[in-house]
């Protein structure tokens, strides 16, 4: 359908944007890069006053780097991270999740801080951020605050972000040396919503597993952590017995929905393959990042000699 | 209304415009350019897609007030002289079409990817237009023609 009437404001700056918010509070929606709340207002599932578009903050693009944090601007473009070399060096669980994000051309316009104020608990962002402990920066009249990924997802489609404040970036954590990630899903068609997806990543000290993280999308109203599994792990070594007996964990206090896609006990089962695939993923992944700073590690010696 | 400025193939259009108003009806009511199919309004067929700024999008997705000051491209910019371009050329030539509703949203789609990737295989042209729906031809002659037509610019 088309859009239903609306009005519209450009803000030039972040504080024109939050002074906006302040005075509209939920009768306003911000608009991002679009990919979602278009087709909401198409479909007649948000009705908002006003639509505040947030594309000329440029302020509130790009990426950087600091203090073993890599921060996001909240309207960075999903293509934009999947290209920046920072992303894909420093956190690679990201980096493995942006080309599973709808289509090429969804990712054109579609941005990471959208796609996180969103929330949809089926998207591969959420997973990944709650996985990895990000953590929102939201910017209100009064000032910021800092809010950690396992506070920020409170139910479909909802966040912690009051309706008078702006998401304006997001930090993710600079994962360590010997670090190895992957994202799997199923999907019935490339760049579908999955069924189940799955953010994995594993950190290892002297070949044991120092460091796990695993959250699910598409098994709740908001991403789920698999924290027993994760404890499991520590100090483990990669083999199918424990990927086996870590899946298990990860599962057993799943219920999720049920549609036309996928019976609960039919979600259930994929999400226990994805952990085994994963965690078997992140752990090549994983060694090929250890034989590179290997590689590395002689190149620079030999430049010494 | 909001007036808004751009520049659709190649020449410059000044226009007000409901704020409301997607980029795909503001090609199609207001610029009478009407070779970009409108099919789900929502984002899923791909029916749709433009070029803006080099990149693909999905024209029902986005506003047309957000195109103002960028450079859009729809399948009438691809042969402005009325002669067809390589990409166009290859489709007729491998029966990529049936009904044709679907077509300017694939060639579009297959525009901007083979110009970011003009050596890609069939497995990865397959995965680029994964967004883009046909209910006719079950893909294969889409996928052949583009095939052809990545394999035509190389020996061009």
């Amino acid at each position: 359908m088309k859009l239903p009437y609306v009005d519209y404001e450009a803000p030039e700056t972040v504080a024109e944007a939050v002074d906006l918010l302040a005075e509209h509070q939920d009768e306003a929606s911000v608009l991002a890069g679009g990919q979602s709340l278009i087709p909401l207002l198409a479909l007649r599932l948000a009705r908002p006053a006003l639509l505040i578009d947030i594309n000329g903050l440029g302020e509130l693009s790009g990426v950087s780097a600091a203090d073993g944090w890599i921060a996001i601007g909240a309207m960075t473009r999903e293509y934009v991270a999947e290209e920046s070399q920072l992303v894909a060096d420093a956190v690679p669980l990201l980096a493995a999740a942006l080309p599973l994000i709808g289509h090429e051309a969804i990712r054109s316009r579609g941005t990471i801080g959208g796609s996180l104020a969103h929330a949809d608990p089926a998207a591969e962002l959420p997973a990944v951020a709650l996985a990895l402990g990000a953590e929102f920066v939201v910017r209100g009249r009064s000032g910021e605050r800092v809010i950690p990924a396992a506070e920020w997802f409170e139910g479909y489609l909802a966040t912690s972000r009051r309706p008078d404040e702006i998401l304006v970036e997001v930090r993710f954590p600079a994962a360590g040396p010997d670090t190895g990630a992957a994202f799997q899903e199923v999907a019935r068609r490339h760049g579908d919503f999955a069924i189940v997806g799955l953010a994995a990543s594993l950190s290892f000290t002297d070949g044991a597993i120092s460091d796990t993280r695993l959250a699910f999308s598409g098994v709740a109203d908001v991403p789920v952590r698999a924290a027993d599994a994760e404890e499991f792990l520590a100090g483990e070594r990669p083999s199918p017995e424990v990927f086996e007996e870590a899946a298990r964990r990860a599962t057993a206090g799943l219920d999720p929905p049920a549609d036309l896609h996928g019976s609960a006990e039919y979600r259930k089962k994929i999400a226990a393959t994805l952990v085994r695939r994963g965690l078997q993923a992140a752990a090549d992944s994983a060694r090929q990042d250890s034989a590179r700073q290997d590689s590395a590690h002689q190149d620079s010696a030999h430049g010494r000699q | 209304m909001v007036d808004i400025t751009v520049r659709v193939n190649g020449a410059t259009h000044t226009n007000s415009v409901e704020a409301r108003t997607t980029l795909s009806d503001f090609l199609r009511d207001d610029l009478d350019l009407t070779g970009t199919h409108v099919g789900c309004e929502h984002g899923v067929c791909g029916a749709c897609t433009v070029i803006v700024d080099g990149r693909a999008v999905r024209s029902c997705l986005m506003l047309a007030v957000q195109a103002a000051g960028s450079e859009v491209t729809t399948v009438e910019g691809l042969a402005p002289d009325g002669s067809l371009g390589t990409l166009q050329q290859a489709m007729w030539d491998s029966h990529s079409f049936q009904c044709g509703f679907c077509t300017p949203g694939f060639i579009m789609q297959a525009t901007a990817f083979l110009s970011a990737h003009p050596d890609a295989g069939e497995q990865e042209i397959r995965e680029a237009l994964s967004g883009n729906i046909c209910r006719c031809t079950g893909y294969q002659s889409i996928i052949d023609g583009v095939l052809l037509a990545a394999r035509r610019s190389h020996t061009d």
